[in-house]
């Protein structure tokens, strides 16, 4: 079963549609004990990074860290990729999860903000998240915030400057597009996550 | 300035009266041309970045939008999906959201109350509200704000409004030229370059497209973000991926092959 964490940022019909493509078994919850049941988790997110405070405040991190004790795969989706770095400059009060390092940051001066719409991610290496999508494919993206590139960065998008457009370390992927909104391309990330 | 990667999007706009989709030329004489779940469908098959649908009646008739016919458009969608026309409440907006929408776009609710604006920011993110704007030139040099599908004068001027609208949150601006609505004459570039100057969220130009050429125009002089087409797809008259390669061909980036 995969569970969709539902922490009010953000509308999850889209999201929730673009997994029953690839599976009968999809909830969208709040609840801990149903993230710790679940096979896989989605963290999606949209909007700003103090949204992540709920998942603290209901305790919905320490489900989603013993899931992944358990090594069970989670895909953070935009902030949900976000929450994965350390913070992010637009809430220093709030932290991150910390799986990579690193703080998101805004976008130089000489780009309008937010980055909206669709812009071609380049591949860094082998990934089981983007296989099977060649590189420099175009994904939607909306976000005013970027996560930087580390070790685990798969993929990359140039917008101003460069930052991650894909991460992945084990058990723990993330996105800063949305394969939920990126046409047949995004789709294709979504059954590879379903299938892992 | 916008980044060299990052495309340009081509949004197919359908615009739907009682469920069905029409064209107004200058927001008047309307046709009828399908079904809105059968033509989105087909307009992101044929490449189109993003659909938008326009309930046009719904705020004149003063009735919610039709949730149903939202519902079942947005069930083989996959890019984003904006829904406009009738939205009054924190509510109605949930209510599209909740049946598929990614964003709505509003109009003369905004204007009537620009809180609205801030209000479905805050729950749904600034991502997902686009305000729209029908502009038309008045004898000042400026351009007026209408309500109401073009039916009404606000007393507003348009810098102002989006300058307001993005304070309050707006996430994107649909700005429609009324002048150039339905002619297909081309887009008013000094408008849309105006509203992209004066804000730092995209602006999606509409009204006025008849040829690439035309797009060509919005996006260089213009310096829009995103353009907006209607009647020009429907009726067949140019399919998005060529409209694409002209673009293409002469260094606008577009996502091309889709």
């Amino acid at each position: 079963m995969i569970a969709i964490v539902d922490y009010q940022a953000g509308n999850l019909t889209s999201v929730k549609k673009a997994f029953l493509r690839f599976t009968h078994e999809c909830v969208v919850t709040s609840d801990p004990a149903q993230v710790r049941r679940a096979d896989m988790l989605v963290l999606p997110g949209v909007g700003h990074f103090s949204a992540t405070g709920v998942l603290t405040k209901n305790e919905l991190n320490e489900a989603i860290l013993d899931h992944l004790r358990r090594g069970a795969p989670l895909l953070g989706i935009c902030l949900g990729l976000q929450w994965l770095f350390d913070g992010s400059e637009e809430a220093r009060e709030f932290s991150g999860l910390g799986i990579f390092k690193g703080v998101c940051a805004s976008f130089p001066a000489s780009v309008k903000s937010p980055h909206v719409g669709w812009n071609r991610i380049r591949l860094l290496g082998p990934t089981r998240l983007i296989r099977g999508i060649p590189d420099n494919s175009y994904f939607y993206f909306t976000h005013s915030f970027r996560a930087p590139v580390v070790d685990a960065t798969t993929a990359v998008c140039q917008y101003g400057a460069s930052f991650a457009a894909a991460v992945e370390r084990d058990n723990v992927f993330g996105v800063q597009f949305h394969p939920e909104k990126s046409g047949a391309t995004g789709l294709r990330v979504v059954e590879n996550f379903c299938a892992l | 300035m916008p980044s060299e990667t990052l495309a340009r999007r081509i949004i197919a706009c359908l615009d739907v009266d009682h469920g069905r989709v029409v064209k107004g030329i200058r927001f008047l004489d309307l046709r009828d041309a399908g079904d809105p779940a059968v033509l989105a469908w087909a307009h992101s098959q044929a490449g189109a970045d993003e659909l938008i649908l326009l309930d046009i009646t719904a705020t004149s008739d003063n009735r919610a939008i039709l949730i149903e016919t939202v519902r079942r458009t947005a069930t083989c969608l996959f890019i984003p999906f904006t829904v406009g026309g009738g939205i009054r409440s924190l509510r109605d907006a949930a209510a599209v959201f909740d049946a598929g929408g990614d964003k709505i776009a509003i109009n003369s609710a905004a204007l009537q109350n620009p809180s609205l604006i801030t209000e479905i920011a805050h729950r749904f993110g600034s991502q997902a509200v686009v305000v729209a704007i029908d502009a038309k030139r008045n004898n000042a040099h400026s351009y007026d704000v209408f309500a109401a599908g073009g039916r009404k004068r606000t007393g507003r001027e348009v810098l102002s409004w989006v300058r307001e609208a993005q304070e309050r949150g707006a996430g994107e601006i649909l700005l429609t030229s009324m002048d150039r609505d339905g002619t297909g004459s081309g887009f008013d570039c000094e408008l849309t370059a105006a509203v992209a100057h004066a804000v730092h969220i995209p602006v999606i130009a509409s009204g006025g497209a008849g040829g690439v050429e035309h797009f060509a125009e919005v996006f260089q002089a213009g310096c829009a973000d995103a353009a907006l087409a209607a009647s020009i797809f429907h009726f067949g008259i140019k399919s998005v991926a060529d409209l694409k390669m002209s673009l293409r061909s002469v260094g606008i980036p577009v996502r091309y092959p889709c």
